[in-house]
């Protein structure tokens, strides 16, 4: 999804660079506050951080014959909520537009834009549907984790769309050409990507209770001081 | 707690699968990433577009890329893994104290 450097029109990438600031701006706010508020939240944010780092440098092969990578925005939206998300993914961006020549600093607002704030929201909004729906902790990790992924990249081609329209068809012919590249290839890896957070949360329902239960993502149960036996099916039964 | 190792068997398995499922049906394919792609079909679509701006610094080889790829991948697992290792750690520290103040003298 990282539009590479200089292939926006200066217009655009002025313009999604004014989009995508207040939310950076509102996500470093959030993750100071958070810290400072919860200190004992540093080590899942910092979980949440190095989750989209991983994902985000790993290209995987799809059944298109092409690859991509996953974006990881979804663990943190659910988490903490997105806003924090919009720092942590922009930071990632620009570690790529800086190190790697991946994606670039005049597309930095428009890939931003997508990862770290489209993404991050669409994910949490299907986590919070699938959760409402009664699709429990992990049906809604798993909706919200896709989800994100998916977002991101639909973004991605709309904004390329934009700037770049079918000299024919105009802007609609150009988004189904760039969806056609992005989403086909990205379903099987927000599939992967969904399955990944599955198993974090598996992990982090056992080793991260108490945090996850401030955070709202689990509610308390009364017996806390089940055995270890009952306290690993709870993911099933904790809704 | 079997049937949870199980499960984490069947999900880790299931990712594997996803990934390498590609790359057995279509050995032959190159898998070009799809933000070249795009660069590509821009050039075609819109053939008079010049970007108008270069990357500050560009890894001079593919090695060398690769090689940076890793190292975000490695500070991104390595983080990760020290954060679970952590909450793991505190578990089963919490589990010995209560053991103690349960059976202790």
């Amino acid at each position: 999804m990282h539009i590479a450097e200089g292939f926006l029109p200066p217009a655009h990438a002025v313009g999604w660079t004014i989009a995508a600031a207040p939310f950076v701006v509102h996500g470093a706010r959030a993750v100071v506050k958070e810290v400072r508020e919860n200190p004992e939240s540093t080590l899942l944010l910092g979980a949440a951080g190095a989750f989209t780092f991983v994902l985000s440098a790993i290209k995987l092969p799809s059944v298109t014959g092409s690859s991509s990578h996953p974006t990881g925005t979804g663990l943190g939206a659910v988490l903490f909520r997105p806003p924090v998300m919009a720092l942590l993914g922009t930071v990632v961006l620009l570690f790529q537009a800086l190190l790697l020549a991946h994606g670039g600093l005049t597309t930095l607002g428009a890939n931003a834009f997508s990862m770290a704030v489209v993404g991050p929201w669409a994910g949490y909004g299907a986590y919070s549907l699938t959760r409402r729906l009664g699709g429990g902790l992990l049906g809604g990790v798993f909706a919200g984790m896709a989800v994100a992924d998916l977002a991101t990249y639909a973004t991605t081609a709309l904004q390329l769309a934009w700037a770049h329209p079918d000299a024919e068809s105009g802007f609609l012919g150009a988004a189904v050409k760039f969806l056609g590249v992005f989403a086909v290839t990205q379903v099987p890896l927000a599939i992967g990507e969904g399955l990944l957070g599955v198993l974090l949360f598996r992990v982090l329902t056992v080793n991260a209770r108490p945090e996850l239960e401030r955070l709202g993502v689990l509610t308390p149960s009364p017996d806390d001081d089940a055995p270890a036996v009952s306290r690993d099916k709870a993911p099933e039964g904790d809704r | 707690m079997r049937r949870r190792h199980l499960g984490t068997a069947l999900l880790v398995l299931a990712v594997v699968a996803l990934f390498a499922l590609p790359l057995l049906i279509d050995g032959g394919s190159d898998y070009t990433g799809t933000d070249s792609q795009a660069t590509e079909l821009i050039a075609e679509s819109d053939p008079g577009y010049t970007p108008w701006f270069s990357s500050v610094f560009s890894p001079g080889s593919a090695e060398v890329e690769s090689g940076l790829f890793a190292l975000q991948a490695a500070l991104g697992g390595g983080v990760l893994g020290y954060v679970l290792g952590r909450l793991r750690g505190r578990r089963s520290a919490e589990k010995a104290a209560d053991t103690e103040e349960a059976g202790g003298p």
